[in-house]
């Protein structure tokens, strides 16, 4: 039988998962470091925070309240003293405000948190419950979207749930913090999902992973056969597939309308290791303040997966494998083809950290750019269905009324385009231009 | 240690022009060997001259005309020069393929802005040029002499021509089959024509290595070649003696160099699926009419540059379906 993937598009750039076989190392705090927590570590409002200087905190004591529905509560992830509330560059480039907490090397928790290993597989609150306590806990989408669960969660009037879907695909290059997740807390993810299928009430969830991690689908068909409604779904290994509507296309065959969101044709996307984190804000009451990030890079002596605080600078994760190679010429906060280039070692690990990727110097270079031949081939791997090589030409031209007509909106910055053009044309680059001034434009005309 | 900071995609297929460009070039190499075999080293000075004289042509008006910087290293000038080369006799004289080659990159391709630009296939143009004006140097042909590498080559007509001609005296077309060489002839290359088209198992290996490449889709060769035949099919049942058979069709004049290496012409062709099934159907429909009803035996390249007319408004027509929409 063929594997399911989506109908349209799509590129397969080598995988890279050199840290497929490394365990998840926990990093521990270190005493005096100093951990900057960006109060905006999700997509939406930045919290409001509610801590000042020398205010003593523990793990897991609230740091900043969310600013509004489509925010998140920030938790300390260290215990010691707030230094300073100041602003930092984050991973994404942008300044942010941060609550920079010196810790004192005690690690001390919140009473309330349960920090025993014992798995607590019995889901007894309600599913207003579960909704109040995953936006109490901050938990937001892992995969690195980073978008509010609570959100998500809340299904608007009028739609109705009917799939829960789970995103172990991890579909970037080197990426392989979900794929050891499944692998080594698999029990807890199938709890999370259950939880998950509560609060949506919903009796059918599909987990979606790539076959190229056989060992992690085997395990989680084995878990799963012990619940009901939960199904694992190998997929080609195709990228984007992560992309939510490109799941769902895989999984389901339905295509998410251009503007709409899954809920439309009744569908909720969660990433594997969010189902993680809401297992613990639900059953142990832990906020969340560490996830796993993938330190990777083919000059990497140690290519390895580790369970970090939220705040810890990427330096440490670096050190831990190996030191910061020679001739690096590039940082990559996220994976290769839709992460973040970061400028120093300095940037804390946030909630969206899924992984950081250091490319050798000459990985780093792009292309020098040739006219574009039309060979098509940004049309034929386009999962959106556009046509890349128009939409850069309207970008050069200032045309940002055309490319709206040509859809540009509807591009979910995959960079696939820019990936294949044999021309090296910086296809996504001016895509994301137009979109930019599309975005003004609509903004200038509604406040008009 | 500096960091590069710019936007995703991080990493790059390592596709690039110049493998494009040379993986189109490597195809075409059993054409070109069969051609040597066949018509000797007339049709190696041809190719030679064609190619140099392309290359020459775009770095002249490049540097002197447009004060620009150096396009060579794309490699599309060597190909545009065997193509150019691909459609010509192997006796040509050489001052004509240059006034050829020079349309060509000259008008075809740089007076347009260059790679990329130009909507018709600059080697067709530069061919249809040399028809019409050289019409009796274009149509002279040597016929096939096994490895003979004298220059002295005695001329013919091509399949096409003679059943073209025959056709026109009233004799049947079946007759005229008889007269004309085997099919197996036809398949190996073992007749009158361009240089380059004459072998149908030599350009099939090469589209075949484009296809494998990725360098090429089928949608173009294969909707011309399947509408082509069934035109002729058509016409063959209504009246053998009126028409060709489809076979003949398919394996005679520039019809398998037509589909694999001039229709595809990325720069000309649509960017869809259906587009270039629209092309391509459109290419097969009417070769067969104009080589049928027209004024000149063989209709591939004008039936071609027709098509590259339509372009601009196929890519504006049939777009790729959007994603949820
Ligand atoms: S992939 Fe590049 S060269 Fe090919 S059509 Fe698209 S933009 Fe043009
Ligand atoms: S246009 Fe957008 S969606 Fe399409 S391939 Fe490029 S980046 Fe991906």
């Amino acid at each position: 039988m063929s594997l399911k993937t989506f109908p349209k598009g799509g590129v397969h750039p080598e995988e890279n998962k050199l840290s497929a076989n490394a365990a998840i190392e926990i990093i521990e705090p270190q005493e005096k470091g100093l951990y900057a927590i960006p109060v905006s570590q999700h997509i939406g409002a930045p919290a409001k925070v509610v801590v000042k200087k020398n205010d003593v905190v523990k793990v897991g004591t609230i740091l900043a309240q969310s600013g509004g529905f489509v925010s998140a509560n920030i938790h300390s992830s260290v215990s010691g003293k707030v230094k300073k509330i100041d602003v930092i560059t984050d991973s994404s480039g942008y300044k942010r405000n941060a609550v920079i907490i010196q810790a004192d090397g005690e690690d001390t928790w919140e009473e309330s948190i349960n920090r025993t290993e014992e798995l607590l597989p019995n889901v007894t609150v309600t599913a207003d419950e579960i909704k109040k306590k995953v936006s109490e806990f901050g938990i937001v989408g892992l995969g690195g979207a980073t978008f509010p669960t609570h959100v998500k969660l809340a299904v608007p009037d009028g739609e109705k749930a009917e799939y829960l879907m789970l995103n172990g695909v991890e579909c970037e290059p080197y990426l392989t913090s979900d794929h050891r997740m499944m692998l080594e807390k698999g029990e807890e993810i199938m709890i999370g999902i259950k939880i998950l299928m509560k609060a949506l009430d919903v009796s059918k969830a599909m987990i979606g992973i790539e076959n190229n991690k056989l060992d992690a689908i085997a395990n989680m068909e084995k878990i799963a056969s012990n619940y009901e409604g939960i199904t694992v779904h190998p997929l080609k290994v195709q990228y984007p597939q992560g992309g939510e509507k490109q799941l769902i296309s895989a999984l389901i065959g339905k295509e998410v309308p251009s503007g709409k969101l899954p809920i439309h044709v009744g569908c909720v996307v969660q990433n594997v290791g969010t189902a993680f984190a809401v297992y613990e804000a639900i059953q142990k009451n832990k906020p969340m303040l560490e996830r796993v990030v993938t330190l990777t890079g083919k000059s990497v002596s140690k290519p390895g997966n580790y369970m970090v605080r939220m705040g810890t600078p990427i330096e440490q994760l670096v050190a831990k494998s190996g030191g910061i190679p020679e001739d690096t010429g590039k940082l990559i906060s996220g994976g290769p083809m839709m992460g973040k280039s970061i400028a120093s070692t300095e940037v804390p690990v946030t909630k969206g950290t899924s992984g950081v990727l250091i490319m050798k110097q000459d990985e780093s270079r792009r292309g020098d750019i040739n006219p574009c031949i039309r060979c098509a081939k940004c049309v034929s791997v386009c999962p959106a269905g556009l046509e890349p090589f128009l939409l850069m030409t309207f970008g050069e031209k200032r045309l940002w009324d055309r490319a709206e007509q040509e859809d540009t909106m509807d591009c979910i910055e995959c960079g696939s385009c820019s990936f294949v053009c044999p021309s090296d044309r910086p296809l996504l680059d001016y895509i994301r231009l137009d979109k930019s001034k599309v975005i003004e434009d609509r903004r200038k005309n509604s406040s008009k | 240690m500096k960091l590069t900071l710019s936007p995703s995609p991080h990493i790059h297929s390592g596709n690039s022009m110049t493998n494009v460009m040379w993986t189109v070039v490597i195809a075409m190499v059993p054409a070109l060997l069969v051609s040597v075999y066949f018509f000797g080293l007339g049709a190696l000075l041809v190719t030679a001259v064609a190619v140099s004289a392309s290359v020459f042509f775009e770095w002249a008006i490049t540097k002197y005309l447009l004060e620009q910087e150096s396009t060579l290293q794309d490699g599309s000038a060597i190909i545009t020069g065997l193509l150019l080369a691909f459609n010509l006799p192997s006796n040509l004289p050489l001052h004509i393929i240059i006034i050829g080659a020079l349309v060509a990159i000259g008008i075809g391709k740089m007076s347009f802005g260059g790679l990329g630009q130009n909507p018709f296939n600059p080697a067709l143009v530069g061919r249809v040029f040399l028809l019409i004006s050289f019409p009796v140097q274009m149509t002279s042909w040597p016929l096939p002499k096994v490895l003979n590498f004298g220059l002295d080559a005695t001329t013919g007509a091509t399949p096409l021509g003679v059943m073209g001609e025959g056709l026109r005296n009233g004799e049947s077309a079946t007759d005229i089959m008889n007269q004309l060489p085997s099919m197996l002839d036809m398949a190996t290359g073992a007749i009158g024509g361009s240089l380059g088209e004459v072998s149908a198992i030599a350009l099939i290996i090469g589209g075949l290595y484009m296809l494998w490449k990725k360098v090429i889709t089928w949608h173009i060769p294969v909707s011309m070649l399947v509408s082509a035949f069934v035109l002729s099919a058509i016409l063959y049942k209504i009246n053998p003696d009126l028409y060709a058979c489809p076979g003949f069709h398919m394996l005679t004049g520039g019809m398998l160099l037509g589909a694999i290496f001039m229709a595809t012409d990325m720069v000309t062709s649509p960017m869809t699926p259906k587009g270039q099934i629209f092309f391509g159907v459109g290419i097969g429909l009417l070769t067969i009419v104009i080589r049928t009803w027209g004024a000149y035996p063989e209709g591939v390249s004008f039936a071609i540059l027709l098509m590259n007319g339509w372009t601009p408004l196929i890519n504006r027509y049939m777009k790729p379906k959007r994603f949820g929409k």
